[in-house]
Formats: C-alpha cells, structure tokens, sequence
C-alpha cells in the first residue's frame, strides 16, 4: 500500500481539520468568535454522540440503521414524563425519569438489534433496517403523531444550558467521546470489539465472548441515540416523531468514514469520528459563510466521503 | 526477471534477486518464508510494482499493471488459498469476467457449461460443472483454478503452495496435471515447500534466501539435504545432524488420562472418532481430507456442536457450549487455517498474543498493559518469536512467527490439552523444526497434544500414538514403537482401492 495513502488514513482527517480552520480565519468573516464555535459545535453534538455508538457497532463489522429511529422513540417518549401528561410527579423526579427511561428504552432496542444480529445471524443492515422503519412508527403511535411542545428550561439546560460559556450538550458529547475512546482502547472489552471485527472466527476460537460483544455495541449504540434524541428535542423545546433524527444514521456513518474507521470491521477511532463529523460540519459551513449554495454543500459532503472511502481501500489493497 | 528490488517501509523484501523460466519448463521456486517467493510472483503477476530491476517476458520487456492485465497477456497465477466465488457454479468460474455472450448481451450458458466441462475432462476432472464450486473438495476447486488459467491461454502458470491443502492422492492428480501443462507447452513456476513433489515434477530450481537468489540449478543435481543447507544458508553437515523432523522419540513420561472422546458425530462427516490423550503425550491424528480431523478436533473444543458423542475431559464429562468454556477448563485449540481462523491481522503481536488471556489482565476492569507487555515479551524470548516488538502487526510476521504467537496464544493460559490442527503447515523449514521441538518439550512438561498433520513423517516421528480416521471413523490406533508411514497409509486408504475400483466400473458399465 502506497505509504502516503496511510498517512493521510491516519492523519488526513486531523489535517483537514486544521486546514479548514486556517482557511477561514483568513477569510470567513467573523470566524474566530464564539458565537461561531456554539453554532459549529452545537450542530455536530448529537451527530457525534450518535457516531461514537456507531463508531464501536462498525468496529465489530456490523453497521447500526435504525438511530434515527430509536432517537425518535426517546424524544418522543420523554416529555410524558416532565410535562406531567402521563401523572403528576415533582417537577425534578419527572426530568430525571424523562432523561432516563427514554435513553434505558433506546438501549433495550438496541438490545433488541444486538439479538436479530446475533440469534438469527441476520446480517447488520437488515437487522438494523427493522427498527429504522418499525422505530419511527412506535415513536409516532406512543404521541399519536402529535407535536409535542414544551416549555421546561430545567430540562432544556441539557442542550441550551451553558457551563463556562460552552453549551452544556457539548460538554454531554466531549465526555461520551473521552469515556468511548478509553473503553475502547484501554479495557479489554474495546479490544474484544477490534478483535470481533477483524477476525470474529478467529475471536470466536479465542474465546472470545462474541455474542455479547455484539449484544454490548448495540445497546451502546441504542443508549447514545437516546441520549441525541433528548438533546435533539430539548433544543427545539418540542417532540416531533417524524423529525427527530431524521437522516441521522447517514451523518453518523458519513462521519465514522470520514473519521477513519474501517468499515469492514477491526480498527476504529473515536477521536476520528469527532473529527470526522467536525470537518463535514466546517466544510458545510465554510461554503455557506461564503455565499456557496447548501445543496451545493451536499455534493461536497459526497466528495468527502468518496474520498475517505478511497482512501481505506488503498490501504486494503 | 533480473536485479528485482523491492522494499516495504524500509524494510527491504527483495534485493537484485532475479528469476528465468524457459518455455515448457517447470521450475522450482524454493525459500524460507520471508525469503521473498511471493514478493517475486506479485511483481510478475502485477499486484506489486517493482522498486528497481528488469523484467522480460515472451521476447519484450514486460510490466504488469495489475494481475487482471498479466492474466490476458499469458501469466496466469493460482494461489494458496484459493479466489475463485464458492457460491457460483464451477463453469461461471472458469468464465467469471469474459463468459461467451449471445445477441444482447444474453450469456450463453450452453456453450459457457460445455467449454467447462471440456477443459477440466483435459484435466481428467469430471464433475457437474453446473453446481457451485464450494459443494467441491479443495483438490476439484484448484483444478478448476488451473483450468481457468489455460483457457486464458497461458503460456506461464504461477503455483504457489498449490498442494498445501491436498491429500496424497489429490497431489498425484495435480502433478500430472503439471506435466500435462508442461507437454502442451506452458511454463510453470512451481512454489512449494514439499521436497518430493518438486523433485518429481520440477526441472530446475531456484533457491532464495532473505531477498536474494541464491542458486539456481537443475533438480537432477541437487540432493534435498543440498536443498535445505542452501535454504537455511547453512553448512551441509550441521543440517545432517537432523532428524526429518525435530521431535525427538516418545517422551517416558506419560501420566494419566487427560481427554477421552467416545462415538463423536457430527453430521456425515464424523460418525464415529474416538480417541484419547494422555498427560505429556503427544497424540497424532492422521487421515485424508475430509476424514474428519478437524472437524473431531473442533467438536472436541466446542467450536462446533456435535450431535453424539461423549467426551471426558481432566476426569469429567464435559457438554462445553462454546470454546470460551473449552478453554476455561484448560483447552487451547489451533487451527489449521491461520489466516482466517488464527490471526487478527489488523491487531499487534502483544494483542493477538494475550487474546485468550487478557480477562485475566486485569486491574480494576482495565487492560494491565504492563503485565501484557510482560506476559509477551516473556514468549517472544522463550520460543524465539521474530518480530520488530510486541506492538507489530500480527500481518507483517512470517508464516513460522505468525504460528508462534498463535502456539504462544495457548501457552499463556497454561493449558492441560493444546489441539493442534497443522501446526507446520506453509511454514518454512527452520521455524518448523523450532515448533516441532517445541511442542516435544511441552509434552516432556505434562501438556497433552492432540496433533493433526497432513504429513506422515511429523506424525511417525512426533506422535506417541497414532489413531487415523476415514471417513469419519477412528479406524486405528497405533504405538510409537515401529510404527512407519506404510502402516497409517495402510490404514487411511484401506478399502479406498476398492470403492475406486467400483466406482469406475459402475461408470464405465453406465
């Protein structure tokens, strides 16, 4: 493999990072401010959060579809428990409970993936294509296909909220980021995911626990798409179950890509994706600042990805 | 191909090591792993670019721009494993990428099915060409390979380790095959790393060593001891003071009983294997392919479930579920397939080394990367693990280092009773002998062995004792004492002659 290509696998991301940024220091207007680093920042939270679960599910060779979906099921279910729809309870109880019986459904669904993938050996994307389509659907019965607005600042300071003048979900993404980056390589379940996805017959004779690797990574991704549909719904201070995480599972595998994890399993990096998924948001809103038209922005969003998909294969071969 | 240079990182594969194959000749293409054989065939078959050299074929300088473009020009190349499409029929195969066409575009499947079973009948393959490949042995799927080669009109056929997977009697087929090619007129560059079939099919042969030719001579004068000096690059003597193999006579030692396994069945390829170990014995388990070795051996480990059967293990019955409860109760198992069922290329050699063991790595839940580090630099020192250090990939070691992290694998976990499935399969001479030696001195330590090896000479000389399946049967049981190749041929092949004999004449009377 063409040593360059290598270079750029590990270090291009970070590189484009760096790049973009000097680029528009010097000629974005009113880049280096910190109203522009909130908009950056608060753009890409959830589609990391989302990414870092994705990111260890495309560890172990397999891909998560049904994000989106299950981000919709925890936006949607949540404020049955704060606006006092479902029973009367003191205000913090029912925040609490809205925060955490959504994320803990999410993550039974992402159990639920973990099992069709493992049990069945269905493959991934199909598994995953169940929830994708049935996960909408049991967001829109459970409310009705109702909007649900809300006005409740003590739950909303989950997205809106500022610590240090930094808003408070970035804070929820930088810490899902540093806890996935050590578990993954730092404990021996992150490198039983490696091992999983580089070689699962080899793991498997290893004794390596495959199955409940696989059960674990799902229910990870399930848990982070909970988390992202209540920032999601805590920004917009409503719940639409035909919204929330639209599109979702796309931007969290374009920035897994771009960030440079193998698709085909085996070597991740989560630090990648949260450079990943900062480059696609900086390119895109690097050409809208200059006057270049969003649907045009799309098309460069493909190139990237194009190209970082270019570049895994030149590393394969 | 002359003065071919080539290095990867830095590190340097090839150096001015050059190669010539006259037309209708097979040579001999010989080396340790490492020694730079498959670094050579990848530039002439344009999968790699060379760094430096010269390369001249059929009368005009020569580069390939990528294996697809050297296969049209005449350089056709049939590799270990084997990369054809196991779900499509053997006639697709042949054809895959320029099937014959009629109007529109529409494939011509009768004519596609009736070449196909023209070019393997040259090959006295008979098989309906219609089914999918992988329903075929290994033996049919390389025939077919090579009859995919000379309907490209190859004038040079690249073989490497073509019989590494083969039984003896598919061996046969394949060498005729060879000569075949060779009376046709097509040249065959004939990697192996079996000494017999170079010398009964090859008529030169090149010897390389850490990226450089080092003799290049007829077969016919050339003695296999001469072989293997060149090939270790040692003196002719110190190699004469060697066994064929380096286990060393049965151990004396052997303790109680270890693993007994009762009436094991799986599918219809095990119907009935029994076998037992002993504490410190090593324990041969020979047959032909698709005797059911491996597949006994996996029931056994529980990497798949058999349907009958009882096995004892360390004085209890055991029903293990997974290999996971295998190896807790003191198993290792290594495959025969190292590539894809060993080794976690994309992982380090510390990584792959303590797969097995890192639960036990602990400190407060996280990975101990210090008692790692140790644990492996511990075995890359005691059993001579060649590697750059712990943190190399497990992908850019030898054949030989690659097999001794997986033994090392094992090792680690203390094990009572290590199956080994080929254990020096495509490894080179001098690792092999590091890794037969070593399992010896396991054993002389109270390891039980369960060895599976294609080759007669590591079972007559390593095991203790010798039981031999066909067709899923253990049909015998052999002692050390006297045993000689002839008798577990005997015992594999028995009856065999005469199911062929039968065979043919319900054919021919059909």
């Amino acid at each position: 493999m063409p040593d360059r290509a290598v270079f750029f696998q590990r270090y291009g991301v970070g590189l484009a990072l760096v790049l973009l940024i000097i680029f528009n220091l010097a000629v974005t207007p009113n880049f280096a401010t910190s109203q522009t680093l909130a908009v950056n920042l608060t753009q890409v939270c959830t589609i990391v959060i989302v990414g870092v679960g994705m990111t260890l599910v495309i560890a172990t060779g397999g891909i998560d579809l049904s994000v989106g979906s299950l981000m919709a099921i925890a936006g949607a279910l949540s404020p049955m428990f704060f606006t006092g729809e479902l029973f009367a309870a003191p205000l913090y109880v029912g925040i609490a409970l809205g925060i955490v019986v959504p994320i803990i459904i999410a993550g039974v669904f992402g159990l639920f993936n973990g099992w069709l993938v493992t049990k069945f050996s269905i493959q991934p994307i199909i598994a995953t294509l169940v929830l994708f389509i049935a996960g909408r659907g049991i967001a829109q019965v459970s409310t009705n296909g109702d909007l649900q607005v809300f006005k409740v600042p003590e739950f909303q300071a989950i997205a809106i909220g500022r610590v240090l003048g930094v808003p408070f979900q970035v804070w929820i993404m930088l810490v899902i980021v540093a806890v996935a980056a050590f578990i993954l390589h730092r404990t021996v379940f992150g490198k039983q995911v490696l091992a999983v996805g580089g070689n699962e017959a080899a793991a498997r004779l290893a004794g390596v626990p495959v199955t409940r690797i696989k059960f674990l990574v799902y229910a990870i991704s399930g848990l982070c798409s909970g988390v992202a549909g209540l920032i999601v719904i805590a920004m917009n201070s409503a719940a639409d179950a035909n919204l929330i995480g639209l599109g979702m599972e796309l931007d969290a595998i374009a920035a897994v890509v771009v960030g440079g994890t193998l698709l085909s399993g085996g070597r991740a990096t989560i630090v990648g994706t949260l450079l990943g998924a900062l480059v696609i948001q900086l390119v895109r809103y690097t050409l809208l600042a200059n006057g270049v038209p969003d649907p045009a922005a799309l098309v460069v969003k493909a190139g990237l990805i194009v190209l970082a998909v270019w570049l895994q294969r030149q590393e394969q071969n | 191909m002359q003065a071919i240079s080539k290095s990867f990182g830095g590190i340097p594969a090839l150096s001015e090591a050059s190669l010539e194959v006259m037309p209708a000749e097979i040579m001999a293409l010989v080396g340790q792993n490492g020694a730079g054989k498959s670094t050579m065939i990848k530039i002439l078959n344009g999968a790699y670019v060379r760094d430096s050299g010269t390369i001249e074929f059929d009368g005009g300088p020569w580069t390939a721009g990528s294996p697809q473009q050297a296969q049209r020009a005449g350089i056709s190349t049939i590799f270990q494993e084997i990369n054809l499409i196991g779900y499509r029929s053997v006639a697709e195969n042949i054809f895959l990428g320029r099937e014959p066409r009629r109007a529109f575009g529409l494939l011509d499947w009768k004519k596609i099915n009736d070449e196909a079973a023209a070019l393997l009948a040259r090959f006295d393959v008979r098989v309906d060409v219609r089914a999918p490949l992988e329903h075929f042995s290994t033996a049919i799927q390389q025939m077919v390979a090579i009859a995919r080669a000379v309907s490209f009109a190859a004038k040079l056929v690249i073989m490497d380790e073509p019989t590494s997977s083969l039984d003896e009697a598919e061996v046969d087929v394949l060498l005729r095959t060879v000569r075949q090619l060779k009376a046709e007129g097509v040249s065959v560059l004939f990697v192996s790393h079996k000494f017999d079939e170079l010398y009964a099919v090859c008529d030169r042969v090149t010897i390389m060593r850490d990226g450089k030719t080092v003799a290049v001579t007829p077969m016919s004068d050339i003695s296999k001891l001469q072989l293997v000096a060149s090939m270790l690059g040692r003196e002719l003597d110190e190699v004469a003071k060697k066994g064929a193999t380096a286990f060393k006579g049965g151990t004396g030692n052997v303790g109680g009983e270890l693993l007994a396994a009762k009436g094991i069945a799986i599918g219809h390829l095990v119907r009935d294997a029994n076998l037992d170990v002993r504490r410190g014995e090593i324990v041969g388990l020979a047959g032909l392919l698709g005797s059911g070795r491996t597949e006994t051996a996996r029931a056994i480990f529980a990497a798949d479930q058999r349907a009958a059967g009882d096995v004892t293990f360390d004085g209890a019955a055991t029903r293990f579920k997974t290999p996971a409860e295998a190896i807790a109760a003191g198993m290792g198992y290594c495959s025969e397939d190292r590539k894809s069922q060993g080794i976690i290329p994309g992982m380090s050699v510390a990584e792959n080394l303590t797969l097995a063991l890192m639960p036990a790595l602990t400190r407060s839940g996280l990975l101990d990367e210090a008692k790692q580090r140790e644990v492996v630099e511990r075995f890359i020192k005691e059993i001579g693990i060649k590697c750059a250090g712990p943190n190399q990939k497990i992908r850019e070691l030898s054949g030989g280092n690659q097999q001794k992290v997986l033994l090392a694998r094992w090792l680690c976990m203390n094990p009572k009773l290590l199956i080994l499935d080929e254990p020096t399969r495509g490894i080179d001479v001098g690792a092999k002998a590091e890794i037969q030696s070593l399992i010896r001195r396991l054993a002389s330590d109270g390891l039980g062995v369960l060895m599976i090896s294609s080759e007669l000479e590591e079972i007559v000389e390593g095991a203790d004792r010798v039981f031999v399946l066909r067709e899923g049967r253990t049909v015998a049981e052999f002692d050390h004492e006297n045993l000689t190749e002839g008798d577990i041929m005997r015992a594999m092949a028995h009856d065999d002659a005469e199911d062929r004999r039968q065979a043919e004449g319900a054919s021919t009377s059909a």
